[in-house]
């Protein structure tokens, strides 16, 4: 079929079909980015953190009372945190524990960098956990070369103090930066404010960091574990529950917390707040503006594209309604109703057609404009590519009913005058 | 003859059921979704002290140097003080109001011993805090210039922590249990909650827990506080513990002055540069001297107050809209156009175009004002769904009120109107003879 009659039609119709391209295109422009962000969020959500989540119980405790500035409170400080551990790990709910300053996805803790040299440069950023040699286990890390910490290579240590230790495990991704040809093993780095080097003694296969939100990759995979038990008055316990106990383990851990020391405080409060939280309320927490842009970007699409949908519906309804006289003319001429279908679904390709190309700009437009605006990521083409596709059938399957009724109009209308 | 338009327009509207409900629809949701984001943005940013802010100001000091802050990843300077810092400008405060400040977490241990052991939230500030901030006091006042100086252990305590530790009596003497340490209440907040949390913005607070407690900052120091909030360093801690964070380059205090006009604006400048170039001469570093003095509003900027998650919301929001109103158009345009034989009788018959105008015009507005009642019952969900999926403490000053309710119908007929003009200027348009030529 020629296209010409069509293009002459349209010009009859000027506006109506300036608005139907107008709309196909905001819309196309809106939802690749829309979806675009959907899929970040969903990346974010879904990817592996490394470590073995189920069954896995955070407790945020803190007792203000013992003093951490002179070594004799210090001491019994650390006291009450191995107190503390055997007791946790002595109880029939749980497997394994230990104690530290922060854990994956957990969105508070400290970053530290490392180097190559003693001299001050060339760091590369990631983010400090102190753990002892229940660590790996507990939370399921894979060591992919080297070895766990031994239980006499912990020491205690404050949050204030110089980090030094002699030996460290790190991160794949933290090794390969620091040491690209892939033999970081056995290698001594030096931590920000040290002057001893430390050895790494291990490598972990894959672990997130406490910041799945940073911007910088560094922060989200480069993750050291310090053979330290911190000596602080604020600090988590993680324990990994027996399997199918993890209920049971959320009262009786807190208790036989308690029961070692009654003046702690473990918080009441909710989300982050909360002294005791499974690993999958710590996740729902973390994630949670995530979610909840993902489902508003959704609904924003679903709206965007029903309503385009059913303008192209109206749309066409009326002119479908304003052209019988003429589609009656065209069948008496001898036009099959498969003629006219074709006729009205080729209109609307080629409307649509103009208003995805449109559409594409404007979605490169509004990501580069986000981009400025919000640290956005540029457009993948998957993106473009299938809202081009979705938008072309949606606007053959909107145009289909109309279209229809349109092909079963009668030669007779020709007659008729009204 | 208005009434007759209108009369008119609803019995068009019903003669065309879908493509009316279509119309509807579409203004609705466009409505509602701009209405729904608008009221988290409204939330998050709201001006906390209107009747102030443009008058409380902020001092930043490039203290790391621009390589360092670059190696940090810093595109402004840092929004916190190091102690030194901070402590150097209050000493040369003169007479006016300004406050270092850094949030603690002490527990607290009340004296019921029913009552457990809790960590509360807390600030450590200078007197002249609380006449900055205009805190409403129940019991009491604040301290005195003498205890800031005399590093009392003193504490202004909220109306809730009143309620929870001394049943809401006047606890004026009372003693407060923070930690080891006892400090004696001076003062009773009333009721006193401004959100985003203005006067720790520095730290990254805007949305934290409400305070409960606001103790000298000497005697916080005295007592071994730890910051709540953030600390950050660009270079070793020169030694260990708490004593070695007050002599360190890491920057952990916030700090907020009030100016009450542009002379002393510039003046308080002038001292920040006076300040950092005397730093610079004593070699403390080689950088050229550089400081930044923001007002409230710069700071929430900077601080990220509104979180750029909801200004994009709001943006996709209005795209919604505004595709909702090219949709609007197009069907007002279709639905108009199809009774052209309708405007030509009438036309023929002696109505004017201001006539056909009014009755399209009522119609238009018939269309908008259902779509801004079926609007603002989306505008209700969508709000619900917000306070449901919203940190709880963003949405809980998520709501909808009179204003957002009278905007949500405003929005709808004047974005109906608007959609229509174009339509109802073509249906006035329509010549008389042609359609009864064709007829």
């Amino acid at each position: 079929m020629s296209i010409h009659p069509i293009i002459a039609a349209l010009r009859k119709h000027k506006t109506g079909t300036i608005l139907i391209m107008l709309q196909i295109a905001l819309t196309l422009g809106v939802v690749c980015n829309a979806l675009f962000v959907v899929g970040q969020r969903l990346d974010r959500m879904h990817r592996a953190t490394g470590i073995d989540e189920a069954n896995l119980l955070l407790i945020n405790t803190s007792h203000t009372g013992l003093k951490t500035n002179t070594d004799a409170s210090r001491s019994q400080l650390d006291a009450s945190i191995q107190g503390d551990l055997q007791a946790l790990r002595k109880l029939p709910d749980v497997a394994d524990a230990y104690e530290s300053n922060s854990m994956p996805l957990a969105r508070f803790g400290e970053g530290l960098g490392l180097r190559k040299t003693a001299d001050k440069h060339g760091d590369i950023n990631g983010l400090i956990f102190y753990v002892d040699e229940h660590a790996i286990p507990t939370l399921g890390l894979k060591l992919i070369a080297g070895r766990n910490f031994r239980a006499d290579e912990i020491g205690a240590h404050s949050l204030l103090g110089v980090v030094e230790p002699p030996v460290i495990i790190i991160t794949q991704h933290m090794a390969n930066e620091l040491f690209p040809a892939g033999d970081a093993l056995g290698k001594q780095v030096y931590m920000t404010s040290s002057t001893r080097p430390s050895t790494i003694i291990g490598i972990i296969g894959h672990m997130e960091s406490n910041a799945p939100h940073a911007n910088d990759e560094d922060y989200v995979w480069n993750c050291m574990l310090l053979p330290y038990r911190m000596t602080a008055s604020q600090r988590i316990y993680v324990i990994r529950a027996r399997p199918g106990r993890l209920q049971a383990a959320t009262q009786s851990v807190p208790t036989a917390l308690i029961a070692q020391d009654p003046l702690r405080v473990i918080p009441d409060g909710y989300g982050d707040e909360a002294g005791g939280r499974t690993f999958a309320q710590v996740r729902a927490d973390t994630f949670r503006s995530d979610r909840a842009v993902l489902q508003f970007m959704l609904v924003i699409s679903v709206i965007l594209l029903a309503v385009t949908g059913a303008g192209i519906v109206g749309l066409t309804s009326f002119w479908v309604g304003q052209r019988r006289k003429q589609i009656g003319v065209r069948r008496a001429l001898g036009a099959t109703q498969h003629g006219i279908l074709l006729y009205f679904l080729t209109e609307n390709i080629f409307i649509s057609s103009c208003g995805v190309i449109l559409g594409v700009a404007m979605a490169i437009g509004f990501n580069l404009w986000m981009e400025t605006q919000f640290e956005m990521h540029r457009l993948p083409l998957p993106y473009i590519a299938w809202g081009v596709v979705a938008l072309l059938v949606l606007g053959q399957a909107a145009v289909l009913g109309p279209a229809l009724r349109a092909s079963k109009v009668s030669p007779m209308e020709a007659t008729r005058s009204v | 003859m208005t009434r007759y338009y209108f009369s008119l327009g609803l019995r068009s509207l019903r003669k065309a059921p879908i493509l009316t409900a279509l119309m509807v629809m579409s203004v609705a949701f466009g409505v509602a979704a701009s209405m729904t984001t608008y009221a988290v943005f409204r939330a998050v940013s709201g001006d906390p002290i209107p009747w102030k802010s443009r008058q409380l100001f902020f001092p930043q000091l490039d203290v790391w140097g621009p390589a360092s802050r670059a190696a940090h990843g810093y595109t402004t300077l840092p929004s916190d003080l190091t102690y030194t810092d901070a402590m150097a400008l209050m000493r040369r405060r003169g007479d006016i109001p300004q406050t270092a400040i850094y949030p603690i977490e002490p527990t607290v241990y009340a004296q019921d011993p029913t009552q457990k052991p809790r960590a509360i939230a807390g600030q450590a500030v200078f007197v002249d805090f609380f006449k900055i901030v205009d805190a409403p006091f129940r019991y009491g006042s604040a301290w005195s210039a003498q205890d800031d100086q005399d590093r009392t252990p003193l504490a202004v305590i909220s109306d809730d922590l009143n309620q929870r530790l001394f049943g809401g009596t006047n606890s004026i003497g009372r003693d407060l249990r923070l930690n080891d340490l006892t400090f004696r209440i001076v003062g009773v907040l009333k009721s006193w909650r401004p959100q985003p949390k203005f006067y720790n913005l520095a730290n990254n607070q805007a949305f934290e827990e409400e305070d409960d407690v606001f103790v000298p900052f000497n005697a916080a120091i005295d007592a071994q506080m730890d910051s709540n909030g953030d600390f950050y360093c660009n270079d070793d801690l020169p030694a260990t513990g708490f004593a070695a964070t007050l002599v360190s380059s890491c920057v952990w205090v916030g700090y907020m002055v009030q100016l009450s006009s542009p002379a002393q604006i510039s003046a308080y400048g002038q001292r920040l540069d006076g300040y950092m170039s005397e730093q610079r001469q004593a070699g403390r570093f080689n950088w050229p001297a550089n400081y930044a003095l923001p007002d409230l509003q710069a700071m929430m900027q900077q601080m990220h107050v509104v979180p750029a998650e909801t200004k994009m919301s709001v943006v996709v929001a209005a795209s919604l809209l505004i595709v909702c109103m090219v949709n609007a158009i197009g069907l007002l345009l279709a639905k108009f156009l199809r009774r052209s034989g309708e405007i030509g009788v009438r036309r023929a018959l002696g109505a004017t175009r201001g006539a056909i105008v009014l009755q399209f015009g009522a119609e238009a507005a018939a269309v908008g004002v259902a779509g801004g009642v079926l609007g603002l019952l989306l505008t209700g969900l969508g709000v619900t769904w917000m306070q449901h999926v919203l940190d709880p403490r963003i949405a809980e000053l998520v709501r909808v009120d009179a204003l957002l309710m009278l905007e949500t119908l405003l929005l709808a007929v004047v974005a109906t109107v608007i959609a229509g003009m174009y339509p109802i200027l073509r249906a006035a348009g329509v010549r008389p003879a042609m359609q009864l030529k064709i007829d």
